[in-house]
């Protein structure tokens, strides 16, 4: 398939871009060549990018069980409100007086998302969750500097947290502790007892976790923290399968990040923008990055708050995203928010449970929103492995689960239906999978050969991390 | 699988040759290389890096994941096998040829394994 760049021809241009009309002026003094823009019309424009989402799968195009990452369905009325025109007519820099409706989305969005989470403010302005992460370590970074409490250079991350996790503890310029999980997948609470101390800044937890369970141990493991002058990091990746039922707040949590792109309904997986909304308890809000929204005087304002950690984004972070989100919380409302996490969790149980009737699942217990299967004996007595059977499904029209994540187990495939998946679809699927493990037994070359349908077959994965081609060079 | 005699194995899957009394030879092991897949990168030390046993001194990523590489000793590291920056498929092809670092001062070896307890080890 052609790139854009390699079609048309000098002298062949369309008509979707109004005629100019402010004086021409070179984009840098320093450019001396013409920069390489495509010279297409506008049937050829159009052609090239419905044949490139013609192979795209979306989760408009079939199941998309992508574990960990809540590939729900975003419902169309979200697109309908971020394009009404005082949402997406405007610009950062205009008065705040003629934006005030766009403020009150902030401001309401804070409010709604601070009740569902047990939190006291929030900062819309990080891109998406490894930056809300990020942003959540320098608060807490900010607050214990801020008492004079520099020497807790340490964050606590368990084994089985996301990887972002401890990448985002060292971009903060913490030293990462890593400690055990349980064999139930849990944190190991006597090797958390014994990691913290008064070097401890925080600890960074998903609940419920990677493995899709939730830690019944939480409020020990939050009092831990705390009793050693730690504070509680929240990644709200997983939230999904417990909003509207408990609050990260409850658990003592002190500061959180949402995946708006992902609780909330809005689109990402190469789609975005993202949104990493980072929340935080009252301890924390003099922290936030500036400016935050406040209402004063009968209107809304952008104020910086005492002690910002400063901006993180330019402006006030991706306000469409935050629309959208706020759509999607005043559509299903107070009842619809715990009964979509109820689904979510009901769909990932339903789908264990059928599954298993040939699968290994990792762990014995029920599982929240999302499981995780293990497919080492399969692989040691058919040779074919968690990689294959994804490749299978492909073949079939099913995105692929997460593969090999998380580490701690071996051949893993970790499946997240979400709510908005319907029992026929969920039997569907499964009477796939059920049938590629068959096919393990009966041919498994069939797998290692998988895909066959696709646009592209299988792909060099290797070759493509050894010898990466990041830059296009026109021929 | 591979599991040369004259070498010394860790339970977290490294050997180690040793040189001299205090100077030894560490890599990870034909085992390892299997269990990882294909490697695409490896983060090496820097020589004169404080290594401790059973602490991550080097980490390899393949395209499953990014795993850790444990010392099997305490020590000093004299060299490092740069090659395998360009190479990390050298790992995978010749697992006991492609050391991955000679660390020397070695004032404290981790539990290790003879090749006949190792491999009895990686089988269970």
């Amino acid at each position: 398939m052609k790139l854009i760049f390699e079609k048309g021809a000098p002298g062949q241009h369309l008509t979707l871009m109004p005629a100019c009309d402010v004086p021409e002026v070179a984009l840098s003094q320093s450019r001396t060549e013409p920069l390489e823009l495509p010279h297409v019309s506008e049937t050829e424009l159009t052609r090239h990018y419905t044949a490139l989402a013609k192979r795209v799968h979306g989760v408009n195009d079939g199941f998309y069980p992508l574990g960990s990452c809540t590939m729900k369905y975003n419902p169309k009325i979200n697109e309908d409100m971020a394009a009404l025109p005082g949402f997406s007519q405007i610009h950062p820099l205009q008065p705040v007086e003629t934006v005030q409706g766009c403020l009150e989305v902030y401001a309401e969005a804070e409010k709604l998302l601070c009740e569902i989470t047990g939190m006291d403010g929030m900062t819309f302005q990080p891109a998406a969750g490894a930056h809300g992460e990020f942003t959540g370590l320098l608060l807490i970074k900010a607050y214990h500097t801020h008492r004079n409490d520099t020497a807790r250079t340490k964050i606590i991350v368990p084994d089985s947290a996301h990887g972002t996790n401890p990448a985002s503890a060292v971009m903060a310029g913490y030293t990462v502790v890593n400690i055990p999980s349980g064999k139930d997948g849990c944190v190991d609470v006597e090797a958390l007892r014994a990691a913290v101390g008064p070097d401890t800044a925080g600890l960074m937890l998903t609940n419920p976790n990677t493995v899709g369970i939730f830690d019944k141990n939480i409020l020990e493991i939050t009092k831990i923290v705390h009793e050693a002058g730690g504070l509680c990091y929240y990644d709200g990746a997983n939230l999904n399968a417990v909003m509207g039922i408990v609050r990260p707040g409850d658990m003592g949590f002190d500061v959180i990040h949402l995946n708006l792109h992902k609780t909330f309904s809005t689109p990402h997986g190469g789609g975005g923008p993202g949104a990493g909304s980072v929340g935080c308890k009252e301890i924390l809000k003099p922290f936030l990055p500036g400016p935050v929204v406040a209402e004063k005087d009968g209107g809304w304002q952008l104020v910086q708050p005492e002690h910002s950690i400063g901006r993180v984004k330019n402006f006030y972070g991706n306000f469409a995203v935050v629309v959208r989100a706020l759509t999607y919380i005043l559509t299903i409302g107070r009842e619809g928010i715990p009964e979509a996490a109820q689904n979510a969790v009901l769909n990932a149980n339903y789908m264990m449970k059928k599954l298993s009737e040939k699968y290994t699942m990792a762990y014995e217990s029920p599982c929240m929103h999302e499981f995780v299967m293990t497919l080492q004996d399969l692989h040691d007595e058919t040779g074919v492995s968690a990689m294959d059977i994804a490749k299978g499904l492909l073949d079939h029209g099913i995105h692929p689960p997460t593969m090999y994540f998380p580490l701690i187990v071996h051949e893993a495939l970790m499946i997240e239906p979400t709510e908005t998946e319907s029992q026929e679809t969920m039997d569907e699927v499964c009477d796939v999978f059920l049938e590629l493990w068959d096919l393990a037994h009966t041919g498994p070359q069939i797998l290692h050969n998988a895909p066959t349908k696709t646009p592209v077959r299988r792909l060099d994965e290797v070759g493509a991390a050894r010898n990466p081609v990041l830059k296009y060079t026109k021929a | 699988m591979n599991f040369p005699a004259e070498l010394k194995y860790s339970k977290d899957h490294e050997w180690v040759k040793v040189i001299d009394s205090t100077t030894v030879l560490v890599g990870i092991t034909d085992f390892a290389q299997s269990e990882l897949g294909d490697l695409v990168f490896i983060n090496l030390p820097q020589e004169g890096d404080e290594v401790t046993k059973e602490e991550s001194f080097c980490d390899v990523e393949s395209v499953k994941a990014v795993s850790d590489v444990m010392s099997p000793v305490d020590g000093v590291i004299a060299e490092v096998n740069t090659e395998l920056e360009d190479e990390p498929q050298r790992l995978n092809e010749d697992p006991y040829g492609a050391w991955i670092a000679k660390i020397e001062k070695v004032s404290a070896f981790a539990d290790l394994m003879d090749a006949a307890a190792y491999e009895a080890f990686v089988q269970k």
